[in-house]
């Protein structure tokens, strides 16, 4: 193992001494480079990266990866540079030796952008030989955004080694990449490098090709204007998709906000004005259970959100539950005065909520299987909104469910539809009453999971949702569920197709007036209800 | 729909509803106003919001006012009296801010006030201010444009935080392409359009600059994020220049370090984004993103020690955060001890004439200087964002850059200046030597 290392380095080494860019490995080089890192100033610090990652030392590679994590420390006043493992245990940086502790004097070596760049494309050229193929992978994607010449040999060495396919064509890509920016490449390499490049065909190949300049031969120059137009082509094509995706995900928010609302506005009548509020109580609810879990099980992060589903149903529903029989149930009927009283019990829970909380943000992490991005094609679909398109599926599918199959379903319809009828048959109606708005309130509570993890976690939290959902309501519909399905994608649809042209501000505006002149032509919304409910 | 609706919507109120309602209306009110003090302390009106959209960054203003006041109390109050906070809540509400201000002054006869986050805010109370003759410290950055007889401003000027920005990120980044996005208001508006005027001094080419408004609260980027993307690839370096108002941030970045944009590609420099912004998120992927403040809590120097500690204490919260406007008001507060001091006297046309000149220690270890012009000299520092919620300072002015009170950048306001001491002008035009005026 070790003498495998060895041999790689020394590999390394060998082809970096061949190149113009490497600096000659004589013995003080590596060791005065390393004591650099000591001074706190970027540009000796950029030095010393330049230094110790063609120096071919063993610890080259250790160190510069620290230096990328922060775990570089060096100490001011002895010039001392130690790195602390990920295990938590030190060794000196220049002779390797393990440390007791470092001293507290130390602190890790600052970095700006440019160094970081500077780091990242070290950390590229020295681990394209890693045995492990995720670190390869992204070793040649470094390379190939930093194509540095110097880094051409190891990269066709790696090439020759490569044994995994998807590793051999990002290797490939580097070397292409390289080859491009290289001022005495033949045309002919520089057109195959055109064509492996435009065989890539995303953004970084696009910004690539486009950034080639104008002092290459006339035939290059003229496939790579090819190369460009054709990727530009695709990814015109790809937008669209992109804007359908964006679309949905946006309609899967607007419908998960406005699910709770079909419910308490939809179903049973009531202008719920503090439905944004049982939004942000359900955000609050996790952002409590994640501190009590990394406070006291800091393995658990991950269920974080799916220990805060129910509770944030069960709190925003108990507070639902609690309000219709304190308020709302003296007021059915009578539109104006709830809407006030909502509207007024919204700022109480706000204010309450920034006494006990603050008025500042609060952190809600997202776990693990939440973060980050993979890529279909050409766009970018990022984890959170993919999962929070499946779950407001998945609460929309229970909630039809619920009101279809069970038994308090079949009396919460049975209450809408003709409440004196079900009344003489034998229902609680006021029982029902307030079952209802529970349920509706604590709908809107798990929502404030999910939007927790694509907004902040502030008091105002439910004031921007509240518009949205009634918008959403009142187009699919009052008092059907699929109609608030329907309603909310095609807003979220119209809407991100919209933004590219007009702009968020207009497009926003745009959908606004098109829901007035729609609400004139039918004033029901998409789905409207038909029957004797509706006229009574 | 339910079956009974019928209730005519039209019925009045009950009396007795109407009633209730006014009495908790009076009730409420006489809270605020109860608090009668006796004539022996001078009075420091505090006009931050403490609910509504607002709060968010206010409430940390306010608790900053009375904390100085309590230092200054304990230092043995000022010209012999005690000084005595009066605190109201114009709840995010711009024409409420205009309506305490009034009850501010005249009723409560407070010496000076420090207040405002927003510029419609600080718009909507100037014609109190000047009508009552009192003195408001605005404490935050702003887009310029404007100079007051009866406004401080301590927060950056453009020249003091955009400016220096986009030529950190020119010179050190090499940044050739750029895009200005903010939400859709004066601030914004104003700063990109100088900024805009600026870059295409420097040469930059229109199909480089793309400009981008959003509303206040925005909270679904990832169509714009995708632009910033697309705009990015084309083979030039590309930096975002961030006018996005406070809440709008954290969805923002959070998009940003999903779709997997790192600082090294793209770099995004805020204007609006401090210590207290970043509470809210998880740091992690914005490492290296940028901010330009004249104040970061992770500046090195004893009177920054010295304060955060106080700080600390006095709010009984070993991690709260300190910011650039918080630092704008212990500025400020000291400035007008020392001008009060000075004239031996709290009357606001003694005050304002002292002020111009006065010069108080900021936090990050040198000396700043109010202006003629009413703003003051302040050094500018450009951080990057780390992994636990501070900023590293990466770049520093070498000196104090004083505030221009009107940008030199743009036509109509390039000619002219403000000075309250030898022309009591705030809109002087040095080309025709005349003074344009109040209404401009």
């Amino acid at each position: 193992m070790l003498a495998n290392l060895l041999d790689r380095f020394r590999t390394f080494a060998l082809a970096l001494l061949l190149t113009a860019y490497a600096v000659p490995a004589f013995a003080g080089a590596f060791e005065d480079a390393v004591a650099k890192f000591a001074n706190d100033d970027f540009s000796d610090t950029e030095e010393a990266i330049g230094v110790v990652a063609s120096s071919g030392n063993p610890l080259a590679h250790p160190i510069i990866s620290a230096l990328q994590d922060g775990r570089l420390m060096a100490d001011p006043d002895s010039k001392k540079v130690y790195v602390t493992g990920t295990d938590g245990k030190s060794i000196d940086a220049i002779t390797g030796e393990a440390v007791a502790s470092v001293p507290d004097s130390a602190s890790a070596v600052r970095l700006n952008n440019r160094l970081r760049r500077g780091v990242e494309a070290a950390v590229g050229g020295l681990t394209l030989l890693s045995p492990d193929l995720a670190t390869r992978l992204q070793a040649a994607q470094s390379v190939f955004k930093s194509h540095e010449e110097a880094a051409l040999p190891v990269v066709e060495s790696a090439l020759a080694k490569e044994t995994n396919k998807a590793a051999k064509t990002a290797l490939g890509e580097a070397r292409a990449a390289i080859i491009l920016f290289k001022s005495d490449a033949s045309e002919q390499d520089k057109l195959e490098a055109v064509a492996t490049i435009k065989a890539r065909g995303d953004q970084e190949a696009l910004a690539l090709l486009t950034g080639i300049g104008g002092d290459q031969p006339a035939t290059v120059s003229k496939a790579a204007a090819s190369a460009i137009s054709s990727i530009q082509s695709s990814l015109a094509m790809w937008s669209g998709v992109q804007n359908a995706w964006y679309g949905l995900s946006l309609g899967s928010v607007l419908l998960l906000a406005a699910i709770g609302l079909a419910i308490t506005f939809g179903v049973m009548g009531v202008i719920n004005m503090a439905h944004g509020e049982m939004v942000m109580l359900g955000a609050y609810t996790t952002f409590v259970v994640q501190e009590v879990i990394r406070t006291s099980y800091p393995g658990a992060f991950d269920y974080s959100l799916l220990i805060a589903v129910p509770l944030a149903f069960l709190v925003a529903g108990g507070v639902g539950v609690l309000i219709e029989r304190s308020i709302i149930r003296f007021l059915y009927g009578r539109p104006l005065e709830t809407l006030l009283a909502t509207w007024g019990l919204s700022l109480v829970l706000q204010q309450a909520v920034r006494t006990l909380f603050g008025p500042t943000n609060r952190e809600v992490g997202a776990p693990s299987w939440m973060s980050g991005a993979f890529e279909l094609g050409q766009i970018t679909v990022t984890y959170n909104r993919l999962w929070i398109l499946c779950f407001t599926l998945a609460v929309f599918a229970i909630l039809l469910a619920m009101l279809r199959y069970t038994a308090l379903g079949l009396e919460m319809r049975a209450v809408t539809q003709n409440r004196r009828m079900a009344a003489s048959m034998g229902i609680a109606t006021s029982r029902v009453d307030a079952l209802t708005f529970g349920l509706g309130s604590g709908i809107a509570g798990i929502a404030g999971v999910a939007l927790s993890q694509i907004d902040n976690v502030s008091p105002n939290l439910g004031q921007s949702y509240i518009i949205d959902s009634f918008m959403v309501v009142v187009f699919g519909g009052v008092g059907n569920l699929w109609g608030t399905l329907v309603g909310a994608l095609s807003l979220g649809i119209a809407n991100k197709f919209l933004e590219p042209v007009a702009g968020a501000v207009l497009g926003k505006i745009a959908i606004l007036v098109l829901i007035i002149l729609f609400i004139q032509k039918r004033p029901r919304g998409l789905f409207a209800l038909k029957g004797r409910a509706v006229e009574a | 729909m339910r079956t009974e609706s019928t209730h005519d919507i039209a019925a009045p109120f009950s009396r007795r509803r109407w009633l209730a309602a006014t009495a908790g209306l009076v009730l409420g009110l006489a809270s605020f106003t109860g608090a009668k003090a006796a004539d022996d302390t001078i009075k420091v009106g505090v006009l931050h919001s403490l609910s509504g959209t607002m709060a968010i960054s206010e409430t940390t203003l306010k608790d900053t006012v009375l904390f100085l006041i309590d230092e200054q109390n304990k230092k043995g109050g000022l010209l012999g009296k005690k000084l005595e906070a009066v605190v109201v809540d114009p709840a995010s509400n711009w024409p409420l801010f205009a309506e305490k201000a009034r009850e501010l002054i005249t009723k409560n006869k407070v010496a000076v006030v420090f207040g405002c986050w927003t510029s419609v805010s600080r718009k909507s109370v100037l014609p109190v201010f000047k009508e009552l003759n009192s003195i408001l410290f605005y404490p935050v950055q702003y887009e310029g444009e404007e100079s007051e007889r009866n406004v401080f401003y301590t927060g950056a000027a453009p020249n003091q935080q955009a400016i220096p920005a986009v030529d950190y990120l020119m010179k050190d980044e090499k940044v050739k392409r750029w895009v200005l996005a903010g939400t859709d208001y004066v601030y914004p508006r104003t700063t990109n359009k100088i900024l805009e005027a600026y870059l295409k001094s420097k040469g930059v080419k229109q199909e480089d600059i793309m400009i981008n408004y959003t509303p206040f609260g925005h909270s679904d980027w990832q169509t714009i994020v995708a632009d910033i993307k697309k705009f990015g690839s084309a083979g030039k370096k590309t930096a975002v220049v961030s006018t996005i108002n406070g809440d709008a941030n954290v969805p923002f970045y959070k998009e940003l370090g999903n779709q997997g944009i790192k600082a090294t590609d793209i770099p995004v420099v805020a204007f609006s984004v401090g210590e207290e912004e970043l509470a809210g998120i998880d740091t992690k992927p914005l490492l290296g993103h940028l901010a330009a403040w004249n104040y970061f809590q992770s500046i090195k120097s004893p009177e920054n020690e010295k304060f955060i500690k106080a700080w600390q204490a006095y709010t009984k919260n070993p991690k709260r955060v300190t910011n650039d406007p918080m630092e704008a008001h212990v500025i400020g507060f000291d400035m007008w001890v020392k001008a009060v001091e000075k004239v031996k006297s709290t009357d606001p046309d003694k005050v304002i004439d002292a002020l111009p000149g006065i010069e108080a220690k900021n936090l990050t270890g040198g000396v700043s200087k109010m202006l003629p012009n009413h703003h003051i000299t302040k050094p500018v520092f450009i951080g990057e964002i780390k992994g636990n919620g501070q900023f590293d300072v990466v770049w520093k002015t070498k000196d104090l850059v004083p505030g221009d009170a009107w940008s030199k950048e743009l036509e109509g306001s390039r000619d002219l200046i403000g000075d309250w001491v030898g022309k009591k002008c705030g809109n002087f035009n040095v080309k025709t030597n005349k003074c344009l005026g109040s209404g401009s």
